[in-house]
């Protein structure tokens, strides 16, 4: 009987089963980092706004407070963000022509309110509380990254489960005292310091990685 | 190789569902409404539970504690400071950027007005200041009434009547 095979059959062979195995590692490979790549997370994007409204001037520059215009998020579970009103409290009288600010104007005008784009947005499945973060010590730039720093926003953290979890498993060294959860210049304690502040906060992580803290 | 793309794009479908609810979260668009909004503006002259419909007193109601001057010097530096300026001079960075400059809160006139004017002033905004009221509640006013006053007052005390501890710390300084 003839061969069916040719000789180079062997090597094509042992070419596909290569193959085969390198495309099931890399598909892998693939399903463990896409979800955990910028794309996936949104980390680093910039949105479009209608106002490029920059935190660098407002926050760094000026020292306005987060609460001056995100005034809800010390008791709720939302941020709060500005309305119109609130950028005229000053605009009324800086920047009256400039023409960046128009749409500001016009809203006040005309009752609508300005539509800025989300630039954080978890799955609707996920549920947050900023109240239960600020009033534990957690500061803004934890997890907003420098945010005195950014002419316009952006997304500082991945907002991944994993990244949610691997402070909740150890939440110790993310604490400050009240008085400085607002501040951009932070620094970390001595790790005695760090750990006192899990008593006066009465925090206990035993329970803070339950599905149904984030998942109810 | 088909199977493998619909494949994909099955798993691909998966993810959409769950993330984006049938439900509106905060500020989310809706069609509902001509403006897009997802929620209602309350109605004017709506009054929230637990809201105190009793007058509002001419003065700072019940003892000023310490926890309520400490509460108002919080809420003072996030919503006045940027204008009036931490002292109270009214050079706050704002100001220093062009906004009309605020009476100083040591101007005779302000010293001697009654509580109740900054209480009302916070409420309704006076010429180029906008109201606060959204942003500040009524227990806070007074807190941040009480707190100008202590400014105020620390501005009238001669250094003779300080307490021996304190005017020693002043010395040093000096
Ligand atoms: C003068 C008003 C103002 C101040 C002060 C301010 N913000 Fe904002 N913030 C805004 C506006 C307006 C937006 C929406 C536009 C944008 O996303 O850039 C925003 C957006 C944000 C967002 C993104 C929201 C989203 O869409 O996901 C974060 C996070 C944020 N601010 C954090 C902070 C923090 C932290 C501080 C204090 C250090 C602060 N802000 C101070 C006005 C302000
Ligand atoms: C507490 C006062 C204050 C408030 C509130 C405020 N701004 Fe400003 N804004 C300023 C000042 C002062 C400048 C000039 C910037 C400078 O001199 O550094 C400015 C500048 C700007 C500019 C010009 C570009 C830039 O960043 O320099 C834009 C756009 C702007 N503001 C948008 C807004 C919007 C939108 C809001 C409302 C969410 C707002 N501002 C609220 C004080 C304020
Ligand atoms: C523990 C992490 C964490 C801390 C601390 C935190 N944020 Fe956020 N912030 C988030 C997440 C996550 C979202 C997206 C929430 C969502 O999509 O439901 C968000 C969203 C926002 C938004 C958009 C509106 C909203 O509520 O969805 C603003 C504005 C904001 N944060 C401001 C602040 C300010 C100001 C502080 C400090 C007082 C702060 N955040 C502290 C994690 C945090
Ligand atoms: C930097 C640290 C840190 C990060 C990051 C963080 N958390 Fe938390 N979280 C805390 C602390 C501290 C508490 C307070 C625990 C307590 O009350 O004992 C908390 C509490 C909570 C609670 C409980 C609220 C309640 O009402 O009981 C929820 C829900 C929550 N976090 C969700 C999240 C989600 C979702 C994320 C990710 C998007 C996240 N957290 C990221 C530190 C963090
Ligand atoms: C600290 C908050 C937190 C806790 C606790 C938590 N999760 Fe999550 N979970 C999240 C966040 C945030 C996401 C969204 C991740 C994303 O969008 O990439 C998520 C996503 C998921 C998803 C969807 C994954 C995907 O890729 O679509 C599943 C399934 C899930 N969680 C299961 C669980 C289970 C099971 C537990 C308990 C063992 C748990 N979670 C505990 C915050 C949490
Ligand atoms: C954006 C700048 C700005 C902020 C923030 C601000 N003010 Fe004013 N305030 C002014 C200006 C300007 C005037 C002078 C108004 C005029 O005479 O037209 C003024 C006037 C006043 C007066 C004097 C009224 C009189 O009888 O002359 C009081 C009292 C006052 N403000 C209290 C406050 C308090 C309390 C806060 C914080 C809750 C505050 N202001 C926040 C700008 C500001």
């Amino acid at each position: 009987m003839p061969q069916i095979f040719p000789e180079a059959a062997n090597g094509i062979a042992r070419l596909v089963l290569w193959a085969a195995l390198v495309a099931v590692l890399g598909l892998v490979a693939l399903s463990v980092l896409l979800p955990r790549s910028d794309m996936f997370t949104g980390q680093d994007r910039i949105l479009a706004q209608p106002v490029p409204f920059s935190h660098q001037h407002h926050a760094g520059g000026l020292g306005i407070d987060c609460r001056y215009c995100h005034a809800a998020v010390e008791q709720s579970a939302f941020a709060g963000m500005p309305p119109t009103e609130t950028c005229m409290t000053c605009h009324s009288q800086l920047w009256t022509r400039a023409e960046m600010l128009d749409p500001v104007r016009q809203s006040l005008a005309t009752g609508t309110p300005l539509r800025w784009n989300r630039v954080h947005d978890l799955a609707d499945y996920v549920y947050f509380n900023h109240g239960a973060h600020v009033s534990n010590g957690v500061g803004c730039t934890t997890c907003h990254g420098a945010v005195d720093e950014m002419p316009l926003m952006r997304q500082a953290a991945p907002l991944t489960m994993e990244w949610c979890l691997d402070c909740h498993r150890d939440p110790a060294p993310n604490l400050r005292p009240p008085e400085a959860v607002f501040a951009t210049d932070w620094r970390r304690g001595s790790e005695a310091e760090q750990a006192a502040l899990m008593g006066r906060y009465d925090i206990h992580p035993e329970t803070m990685t339950d599905c149904n803290v984030c998942h109810r | 190789m088909k199977r493998a793309a619909l494949l994909l794009l099955l798993l691909a479908a998966c993810r959409q569902e769950m993330d984006e609810m049938p439900r509106h979260e905060f500020y989310e668009p809706s069609d509902h409404f001509a403006n897009g909004m997802s929620a209602r503006p309350p109605v004017p002259g709506t009054v929230a539970r637990g809201d105190d419909l009793s007058p509002v007193p001419d003065e700072i109601p019940g003892p000023v504690t310490r926890a309520m001057l400490d509460r108002g010097q919080e809420r003072y530096d996030i919503y006045c400071a940027p204008c009036h300026g931490i002292d109270g001079r009214g050079h706050g960075m704002v100001v220093q950027r062009g906004f009309p400059q605020p009476p100083s809160y040591f101007d005779p006139r302000l010293v001697a007005a009654p509580d109740r004017h900054f209480y009302d002033v916070i409420t309704g905004g006076y010429g180029a200041m906008y109201s606060y009221a959204a942003r500040v509640t009524p227990a806070d006013r007074w807190a941040i009434t009480a707190y100008i006053r202590a400014l105020q007052f620390a501005q009238s005390v001669p250094v003779s009547a300080l307490p021996e501890d304190m005017r020693a710390a002043l010395e040093t300084e000096r």
